[in-house]
C-alpha cells in the first residue's frame, strides 16, 4: 500500500506462488531479470478519495444512514401504517433529505440504489439537494446477507459480483463513498471461517470501491445478541479487525482513503449487566487504539440497536479527549426513529418530524464535539431498539 | 481473553510508557562479543573482557548523559559486568532512572530454499532466560529480526517467519516481565527507491501487528524498533523533510496507537544522519499518536570509540563526545535539534556495513 499516485512495485510480493524452488539459483530454469509487476494503487482517485473521507470525517458531523433495502424501509413503513409503495418511500426519504440545514450536522448520506436516482416531487434530483447541503452522497453496495455454508448457522455477505461497473456507475451518479454491511455472531462462535469470510469479503469490496472513485466504509457488525459480558466483546472485536486490516494491507487498500463502521464494544443485549457509556467508552477506545492504525480518518460508529439517546450518551462518552481519528455516528435506527413517529405518514407533519431529525442529528453532532448533554431527552428517545436476530 | 494479561501487566505498561518519555531515548550497547570484536578491532584494542567491561563503563559513567536515556540494551555479558569500583552496571543504570534491558535473540540463520534470507533463533528456553534476566535487574528485552530488499525478496516465507518468531518472543517475554521491543529490520542494502522501501516496510509492519495480535500480546507493553523509511543504500539520498513523511506515513498505516513508541533503529546511518532524520521525523506535523525516538547502537557510540581509542587518557575526550550525541539525539526526539555546529570526528562518517551481520 505505497503512496497513492506512484506506480508501486509489486516485486515483494513474488506474484508466482512456488516460484522460488531449490532450482531458483540455476541459471536455465530462472526468469529474465528481475521480475516487477506494477499495480497502480488507488490510480485516478487517490486525491479524491482522501479529500472525501476528510469531508465526511468533519468535526461536529456523521454520518445519516437512509439505505434500508425495499424490505426494510416497509418495516419502517408499516410501523407507522404505511404500504410499501415506491411513492412512500420516496416521500419518507423527501422528508429526510430536504430538511434545512441538515449539513450543519451532517456530513454524508447512505442511500439505497432506488434512492440514488430519485428526486424530490419538485424534480429535483435527491443526491443534488445534498451536494447543496454539503452532504456526501453514499451507497450500499452489498447484496445483502446469506447462510454461510460449513459454518455454525452464520451468515456472509454476497456483492463482490459485477461490484466494479456497478460502482463506477454509482459515481457517475454522483455517489462518492460506499457501504458494505457484513456481520459476525458471538453466540454462534464466531467460527473462524465467519470471520475470514467477513474481514475478506470486506477488503475486497474495499479495493475494488477505491479503484472506482469510492470511498469505502468497511463494517463488520458484530451483532449485540447474546448473553456474553463486555470483555467477550473485546476479544471478538479485537480479532475480527485484527483480520480486516491485515486482509485490507493485502488487498493495498489506502487506508487514508477509507472510513470504518463498528460496532461499540458493549456487552450482549441480553448480558444480566448493562454497562454505562463511560465503560463502553473505555472498552470501545481500548479496541481502536489497538486495531486502527491512525492512518484512518474517522471512525463513524453504528448503533446497533440501541436507544437513540444511549447511542449518543456513549459517543459522547468517546470523545472526551483526543483521538487519533475522528470518532462519529452513521446511524439510522438512532437517528430515524423519532422522525417516523413525528410523521405518521401525514404531510401536516413533516415539519415537526424534520426538526426532530435536526434535533437528533444535533445531539450526536455534540457527542461528536464531546459536549453533549442528556437533560430534555424525550422517553422515546430513551427506548431501546433492539430485535432480537434482526435482519434487514 | 483478547490479550495476555498477567501478574507484569501494569509494570510492562508503565516501563513501555517511560522508555517512550519524551526528550530520552535507548542507547543500544548489546553487541555480541564477536561484534564488539570487529569496533574494538577498529580502534586497536584487544577484544578481552576488562576492555568490554572498560567501555561501557566509560559510557554509562557519562557525567549527564543518563538523563538523555531512558533504557540502555545490553549484551547477556554486560548484565552481570560492574564499575570498576565494583557497582553493578544494572544498579547504576537504575539510580539514574535508566531501565536495563537485554538482548535475547541467538543470531540468525539462512532460511533454505531463500536467496539469502534469514530467520531469527533463541526461542527454546526463553522464558526460563527471561526470568533469569528479569532477576538479575532487565526490564526490557530485544529480539532482532532481519529482512532484506530484493528482486523477490522479501519473500512471503521470510515475512511470515519472522514475524511469527518476534511475537513467540514478545509473548515470553510479557510472561516473564520484559517489555519486548519488537525489531523487524528491513536492510538498507539495495539500489531501491524510498517508495520500495515503504511498500515493504508497510507489508512487513503490517504482518508483524497480525502475528502480535494472533498471539495475544498486550500492545501497550510493547515498543517496536524499526528502520527508518529511506532509499536504498545504492541509490540517492533524500532530504530529511522526506524521509520523516515516508516514515511517519509507514507507521501510520500500521501501528495501532495502543503502541506507546517507537525506538528507530539507525541501522548504518551517520551518527549525524541519524539525528538529523529523527529530529525531521518530529517537526512533522501530522497524526503521530506515538513517541518516536531513538535506539541507536553505532550512532550513539562511533565518535565515542574513535576518541577513546582504548587509552584512558582519552577519557574525558570520549565522554565529551558520547554527552554530544545523547543530547543532540535527545533534542531531536522533541525536534528542536538545531544541527552541529562542529562535528567531531566520526559524527558524519558512513556507518553503513553492506549486508550486515552482527
Amino acid at each position: 500500500m505505497a503512496c497513492s499516485s506512484l506506480v508501486k512495485l509489486n516485486a515483494s510480493t513474488s506474484p508466482w506462488i512456488g516460484h522460488q524452488s531449490f532450482n531458483q539459483r540455476s541459471r536455465s530454469c530462472r526468469q529474465a531479470a528481475p521480475r516487477r509487476v506494477a499495480v497502480v494503487r488507488a490510480g485516478a482517485y487517490s486525491d479524491e478519495l482522501v479529500k472525501t473521507a476528510k469531508t465526511i470525517a468533519s468535526p461536529g458531523r456523521g454520518i445519516l444512514a437512509i439505505d434500508e433495502s425495499n424490505a426494510t424501509c416497509g418495516k419502517r413503513l408499516s410501523s407507522i401504517g404505511l404500504d410499501n409503495t415506491e411513492v412512500n418511500r420516496q416521500a419518507y426519504r423527501q422528508l429526510l433529505l430536504t430538511t434545512p440545514g441538515l449539513g450543519q450536522y451532517i456530513s454524508g448520506a447512505i442511500l439505497f440504489e432506488e434512492t440514488l436516482y430519485q428526486s424530490t416531487t419538485d424534480g429535483k434530483k435527491f443526491v443534488d439537494c445534498l451536494r447543496e447541503e454539503n452532504i456526501v452522497p453514499g451507497i450500499k453496495v452489498d447484496k445483502g446477507l446469506v447462510p454461510l455454508p460449513g459454518s455454525n448457522n452464520e451468515s456472509w455477505c454476497q456483492g463482490l459480483d459485477g461490484l466494479a461497473s456497478r460502482s463506477a456507475e454509482y459515481y457517475k451518479q454522483g455517489a462518492r463513498f460506499a457501504k458494505w454491511r457484513t456481520v459476525v455472531s458471538i453466540p454462534c462462535g464466531p467460527s473462524a471461517l465467519a470471520v475470514k469470510e467477513a474481514a475478506w469479503g470486506l477488503a475486497r469490496y474495499a479495493g475494488i470501491s477505491q479503484d472506482n472513485g469510492l470511498v469505502p466504509i468497511v463494517e463488520p457488525e458484530i451483532l449485540l445478541d447474546g448473553d456474553h459480558p463486555i470483555e467477550r466483546t473485546l476479544e471478538v472485536a479485537e480479532r475480527v479487525w485484527s483480520e480486516v486490516f491485515y486482509y485490507l494491507a493485502e488487498n493495498n487498500v489506502m487506508f487514508e482513503g477509507i472510513l470504518l463502521k463498528p460496532s461499540m464494544v458493549t456487552p450482549g443485549a441480553e448480558h444480566k449487566e448493562r454497562a454505562s457509556p463511560d465503560t463502553i467508552a473505555k472498552y470501545t477506545l481500548t479496541m481502536l487504539n489497538r486495531r486502527v492504525p491512525p492512518a484512518v480518518p474517522g471512525i463513524m460508529f453504528l448503533s446497533g440497536g440501541q436507544s437513540e439517546m444511549e447511542a449518543t450518551l456513549n459517543l459522547n462518552a468517546m470523545n472526551q479527549s483526543p483521538n487519533p481519528w475522528h470518532v462519529s455516528f452513521s446511524y439510522a435506527r438512532a437517528l430515524q426513529n423519532s422522525v417516523l413517529k413525528t410523521w405518521q405518514g401525514r404531510p401536516e407533519n413533516i415539519e415537526a418530524a424534520q426538526k426532530a431529525l435536526l434535533s437528533r442529528a444535533k445531539a450526536n453532532s455534540l457527542a461528536q464535539l464531546g459536549r453533549y448533554s442528556a437533560d430534555g431527552e424525550s422517553d422515546d428517545a430513551k427506548k431501546g431498539m433492539f430485535v432480537k436476530g434482526y435482519t434487514y | 481473553m483478547s490479550c495476555f494479561t498477567g501478574k507484569y501487566t501494569d509494570e510492562l505498561i508503565a516501563n513501555a510508557a517511560y522508555i517512550g518519555t519524551p526528550g530520552k531515548g535507548i542507547l543500544a550497547a548489546d553487541e555480541s562479543t564477536g561484534t564488539i570484536g570487529k569496533r574494538f578491532s577498529s580502534i586497536n584494542v584487544e577484544n578481552v573482557e576488562t576492555n568490554r567491561r572498560a567501555f561501557r563503563e566509560l559510557l554509562f559513567t557519562t557525567p549527564g548523559a543518563l538523563k538523555y536515556l531512558s533504557g540502555v540494551i545490553l549484551f547477556e555479558e554486560t548484565l552481570y559486568q560492574k564499575t570498576a569500583d565494583g557497582k553493578p552496571f544494572v544498579e547504576l543504570l537504575k539510580e539514574n532512572g535508566v531501565l536495563p534491558g537485554i538482548k535475547v535473540d541467538k543470531g540468525v540463520v539462512e532460511l533454505a530454499g531463500t536467496d539469502g534470507e534469514t530467520t531469527t533463533q533463541g526461542l527454546d528456553g526463553l522464558l526460563l532466560r527471561c526470568q533469569k534476566y528479569y532477576e538479575a535487574g532487565a526490564r526490557f528485552a530485544k529480539w532482532r529480526a532481519v529482512l532484506k530488499i530484493g528482486p523477490n525478496e522479501p519473500s512471503q516465507l521470510s515475512i511470515n517467519e519472522n514475524a511469527n518468531g518476534l511475537a513467540r518472543y514478545a509473548i515470553i517475554c510479557q510472561e516473564a516481565g520484559l517489555v519486548p521491543i519488537v525489531e523487524p529490520e528491513i536492510l538498507v542494502d539495495g539500489a531501491h527507491d524510498i517508495a520500495k522501501c515503504a511498500n515493504v516496510t508497510e507489508r512487513v509492519l503490517a504482518a508483524c501487528y497480525k502475528a502480535l495480535n494472533d498471539h495475544h500480546v498486550l500492545l501497550e507493553g510493547t515498543l517496536l524498533k524499526p528502520n527508518m523509511v529511506t532509499p536504498g543504500s545504492e541509490s540517492p539520498k533524500v532530504a530529511p523533510e522526506v524521509v520523516a513523511e515516508y516514515t511517519v506515513r509507514a507507521l501510520q498505516r500500521t501501528m495501532p496507537a495502543a503502541v506507546p513508541a517507537v525506538v528507530f533503529l539507525s541501522g548504518g546511518q551517520s551518527e549525524e544522519e541519524a539525528t538529523i532524520n529523527l529530529n525531521a521525523i518530529n517537526k512533522l506535523k501530522t497524526k503521530k499518536p506515538w513517541t518516536l525516538t531513538f535506539s541507536f547502537g553505532r550512532a550513539l557510540q562511533q565518535s565515542t570509540l574513535k576518541a577513546w581509542a582504548g587509552k584512558e587518557e582519552n577519557l574525558q575526550k570520549a565522554q565529551a563526545a558520547f554527552l554530544t550525541r545523547c543530547k543532540a539525539n535527545s533534542e531531536a526526539t522533541l525536534g528542536t535539534y538545531q544541527g552541529a555546529g562542529s562535528l567531531s570526528e566520526g559524527a558524519s562518517e558512513s556507518l553503513h556495513v553492506k549486508d550486515y551481520k552482527y
